[in-house]
């Protein structure tokens, strides 16, 4: 090894800036593209839901976990005791899990 | 049939106005009808470049908003008679700039031309989307580096959803001008190479200007570079860009200045 290849070796950056933009911009397409359809998912699911029971916006969470042969959209919503008590349904929150 | 063509980028500085400048001048120098749109409403820059900011009368703003008649606001070109400019307005926002009144200027502006570039401004926001909302083209300016690539990629997500022509499930063509590229350097892998960008960004090149001191010269008096030095490398990868744009099949080649040989000795001064 010489004084030159010493230099050069701290030179190669670009294959760096590359791979750092392929991992960077594989996520956040997966985001930006997602997002609309999560969003559009969980406002609608809350309608269906709110029109029969009363629950808080925050006890609804909607996740899609995007996998090579199936994707699972799972939908957790909880709900308040007290109502599902009175609708005799149990105590606590109620999750339902849907392959997507 | 007239096209509309935007040029856009998301981030700023990479070379926006030169582009829509050079390519706008190269059209017209072809013979073809240019007119070249100003829509960084309270930051244009345009009218600069092109060397026309003492001529302004009118600007967009005034036509959108109905207080000039198009044919007041348009600045011809003294250079070339094919090529007019149409300025942005420094005094207002981009809040002026209203759906209905881009609509109807972009109509008009097809009647009379045969391009229409639309200058973008950088950002995502209201101007942005204005100035893409009608575009056939877009031409995808990109440095080759990482923040200008990554921007790029977002502009290319919205070109194909919030425009006009994504609407209607058409397709919206796209076209990277690769900028400020420096082969050497892509060579000695301290820059991204053309392919590298190419397989990230996955649309067609439209060019690679080389990164060239004609640039700032050309700006400096007012000149689009085709017009400036037409055989200067940047102004020759401008001219084959804008054949492309018409169709034509042309090799991708980086054009190299062509130094003399006092150049060649003494190098390039720092200072």
């Amino acid at each position: 090894m010489n004084l030159l290849s010493l230099f050069r070796i701290k030179r190669d950056t670009a294959p760096v800036a590359r791979e750092r933009l392929q991992v960077l911009l594989a996520h956040e397409r997966a985001v930006i593209g997602k997002s609309d359809l999560l969003a559009t998912l969980q406002e609608e699911i809350l309608a269906v839901i709110a029109k029969h029971v009363t629950v808080d916006r925050s006890a609804v969470q909607i996740k899609l976990d995007r996998g090579d042969k199936v994707s699972m959209l799972e939908i957790d919503v909880e709900v308040p005791s007290a109502i599902a008590i009175a609708k005799g349904k149990g105590k606590g929150g109620q999750s339902a899990r849907v392959p997507a | 049939m007239a096209k509309v063509l935007v040029v856009t980028s998301g981030k700023g500085g990479v070379g926006k106005t030169t582009s829509t400048a050079a390519l706008g001048a190269a059209l017209a120098q072809t013979g073809e009808n240019v007119v070249v749109v100003d829509f960084d409403v309270g930051l244009r820059n345009l009218d600069l470049v092109m060397g026309a900011e003492r001529r302004v009368v009118f600007d967009l703003i005034n036509v959108v908003q109905g207080d000039a008649k198009l044919n007041q606001a348009l600045i011809r070109d003294k250079r070339i008679d094919t090529l007019s400019l149409l300025p942005a307005s420094q005094t207002r926002d981009k809040d002026a700039l209203t759906e209905a009144g881009v609509e109807r200027v972009i109509g008009e502006l097809r009647e009379k031309f045969d391009w229409v570039i639309c200058d973008s401004p950088a950002g995502i926001e209201r101007g942005a989307l204005l100035a893409m909302r009608h575009a056939d083209v877009a031409v995808v300016v990109t440095n080759p580096e990482v923040s200008s690539v990554r921007d790029s990629d977002r502009i290319i997500g919205m070109l194909d959803s919030k425009t006009l022509r994504a609407e209607k499930g058409e397709r919206m063509e796209k076209h990277l001008l690769l900028t400020r590229y420096d082969t050497a350097r892509a060579a000695r892998n301290e820059m991204l190479k053309t392919e590298d960008i190419l397989e990230i960004l996955s649309i067609p090149l439209l060019g690679i200007i080389p990164e060239s001191e004609e640039v700032l010269r050309a700006s400096n008096v007012g000149a689009p570079v085709t017009l400036n030095n037409p055989n200067s490398a940047p102004a020759r990868a401008y001219f084959d860009a804008a054949r492309r744009l018409k169709g034509e099949q042309v090799e991708v080649v980086v054009p190299l200045e062509r130094k003399g040989i006092m150049s060649r000795l003494f190098g390039r001064r720092v200072a």
